[in-house]
């Protein structure tokens, strides 16, 4: 079994780990931390007869975790107060919202940038607020700017200059030249409010939202952690009333697929026609697991192979070209 | 990784892996007295970005769990202090059970003294030669304190000695065990002193802090007592996770400099300084 096939099993069924040798625990560690997952791996493990050196390690990720939800809701708190005079809705969206309405993906979850939704047509004045508040442009480069305006699902990021955090706000929740196109307002109208000022997607949204993430934009870097998430919400029992917004939404292949993966991966517990395996899922759990030992990456030509879908999925083939074009003439090059 | 080893320093343990031999034979000689530890706080990794970089002009890139982007790879011939800067990055990045001082510290009668200050104050210089005095050195590089319990845990790894200090350091320590010279790495010269017997022994067992040091190289003998506010301040930037460990962190540096005396020590000379930390401590 690879490193990375021996964490599913192991956030899958915890008790798989009881017979590991020191390599084994060593190796499980490694790859946990570079997909991001070293706190919910942790409290998957929290309460087993551990070795001591293993408990250490759990109870210092469980600890870091707890800082990582506490800072994120903190600049949840912040972009609140930013955008509170603007009485506009504020959605919060994958990691932060899981932790603010206590969801079960939360649980250990590590949270980097802050994401949120807002109407698109009100998008300016969240923007204006947020600089007010402190925040700043990281996107020096007025191609990078005018390319995350025109063709993306979000402003280009912004960090606050005193917290050093990023956020991400969206409008939708894939690029808008991507050929699927969710229905934003839809995902807005049904949105849940927390009860201060800010909300979260619905439960089936939640769901498309991550699969869409997950299969239709980016690589699947980090992906072992969004299937998880996926993971979560479908043993949570967020399926019902799923496929017909997924439908709205132009989501069902992902989803589909999404639901596929899981159960492959972690056990999960979805209806009968999401289980089966076809010859590409098999190539997306060879991409999701490329670890190895150490926590590095493998496979580097299946990972090339996604890398180029993630280009050809996020546009026009034409349109690709020339974005490309002008990324190679200044000087970027795709890191391997 | 092609080879590996494993070793502890005080109460962090790291597992290091390179695409080459010498790096991992070099950590293999100078830590042969530490203990290998089963199942590792960290993963070091030291590796060639492309695979024929590793035998053409190798460059060791340094990665790990945790890693910074775009830092610069160093030669083989340098490929110890990789793994050094390996370590210490893992530990400057991710240590979250203590609150990491950039200090050195040394130890007698269970009370630490604890130096800080820029690179080229004379950190490692003051302790290794308190070390050659008699004192338990504690470590060169960082300080770990514990927020439960206020005490100073130790981080003895190999003594980085650069330019001048390397002769003032062999002087007064003949016998003691040294790396290979390191000629021109991004701080000049380097050599590393491998810390004594006692050192090693003790490197489990925690000290109370009896005295903080903000010494300066270079300058007149002079000493004046150094409130805890900028105390404080001046240790925040010295440490690599106050921000991260919030709560917990304002919590242990409040209390340590509330508790600790505080001093900021001027010296001209090697001499000079030990005969300052000695007579305050």
């Amino acid at each position: 079994m690879t490193p990375g096939w021996r964490l599913a099993h192991v956030l899958r069924a915890p008790s798989l780990a009881m017979d590991f040798t020191a390599r084994e625990w060593t190796e499980l560690f490694a790859v946990a931390r570079a997909e991001q997952m070293a706190g919910t791996l942790a409290h998957r493990l929290n309460g087993l007869a551990l070795p001591a050196a293993v408990q250490r390690l759990v109870d210092d990720a469980i600890a870091s975790a707890g800082q990582v939800r506490l800072a994120a809701l903190w600049e949840a708190e912040m972009a609140r107060r930013a955008l509170a005079p603007l009485g506009m809705p504020v959605v919060l969206l994958k990691g932060t919202a899981f932790a603010a309405a206590g969801l079960s993906p939360s649980v250990g979850r590590n949270i980097g940038d802050l994401d949120i939704l807002v109407p698109r047509d009100r998008i300016g004045e969240a923007e204006a607020a947020l600089l007010a508040a402190g925040w700043e442009w990281v996107k020096p480069d007025p191609y990078d700017d005018a390319y995350y305006r025109r063709w993306m699902h979000e402003l280009p990021p912004l960090i606050h200059r005193e917290r050093d955090r990023m956020i991400d706000v969206h409008h939708t929740i894939l690029p808008l030249t991507a050929r699927i196109t969710p229905d934003a307002e839809a995902l807005l109208a049904a949105s849940e409010p927390l009860g201060n000022g800010l909300s979260i997607l619905s439960r089936p949204d939640r769901l498309l939202h991550a699969a869409a993430h997950l299969l239709a934009d980016g690589d699947l870097a980090g992906g072992m952690r969004n299937l998880w998430d996926i993971h979560c919400m479908f043993a949570s029992g967020a399926s019902s009333g799923l496929t017909e917004r997924a439908r709205r939404h132009g989501l069902i292949r992902e989803m589909a697929r999404a639901a596929r993966l899981s159960h492959a991966l972690y056990g999960t517990e979805v209806p009968p026609e999401w289980q089966g395996l076809g010859v590409i899922d098999r190539l997306y759990l060879r991409r999701l697991t490329a670890r190895d030992g150490w926590g590095r990456q493998t496979r580097k030509l299946t990972r090339l192979g996604f890398y180029a879908r993630s280009h050809w999925l996020r546009m026009p083939p034409l349109m690709l070209a020339r974005h490309l074009w002008t990324k190679y003439r200044k000087g970027y090059r795709p890191v391997g | 990784m092609r080879h590996a080893t494993r070793l502890a320093i005080g109460p962090a343990a790291f597992r290091i892996g390179s695409d080459w031999r010498a790096p991992i034979a070099a950590l293999d000689d100078l830590y042969r007295d530490y203990p290998k530890p089963e199942v590792p706080d960290f993963n070091v990794h030291l590796f060639a970005a492309r695979p024929w970089r590793k035998f053409l002009r190798p460059a060791v890139h340094i990665g790990g769990d945790y890693t910074i982007p775009d830092a610069a790879p160093l030669p083989l011939a340098q490929g110890l202090l990789a793994a050094e800067m390996g370590m210490n990055l893992q530990m400057a990045l991710a240590q979250r059970r203590f609150l990491l001082l950039h200090a050195s510290a040394v130890e007698r009668g269970g009370r630490a003294v604890l130096m800080t200050g820029i690179s080229g104050a004379g950190k490692s210089t003051l302790a290794a030669l308190l070390m050659a005095r008699g004192w338990r050195l504690m470590g060169d590089e960082f300080v770990l304190i514990d927020p439960a319990t206020g005490l100073a845990h130790g981080f003895p790894r190999l003594i980085s000695l650069k330019n001048q200090a390397i002769a003032v350091v062999r002087a007064a320590l003949p016998d003691a065990r040294f790396g290979p010279l390191l000629p021109g790495t991004p701080k000049g010269d380097i050599r590393h002193l491998v810390p004594d017997a006692r050192a090693i022994a003790a490197m489990a067992a925690p000290a109370e802090p009896a005295l903080l040091l903000f010494p300066r190289f270079g300058f007149d003998a002079a000493e004046r007592p150094v409130p805890p506010s900028e105390a404080f301040v001046r240790l925040t930037q010295a440490s690599t996770n106050y921000v991260h460990l919030a709560e917990r962190g304002f919590d242990a540096l409040t209390r340590l400099v509330r508790t600790v005396p505080a001093r900021a020590i001027d010296y001209p000379d090697t001499e000079s300084g030990i005969a300052l930390v000695e007579a305050l401590a």
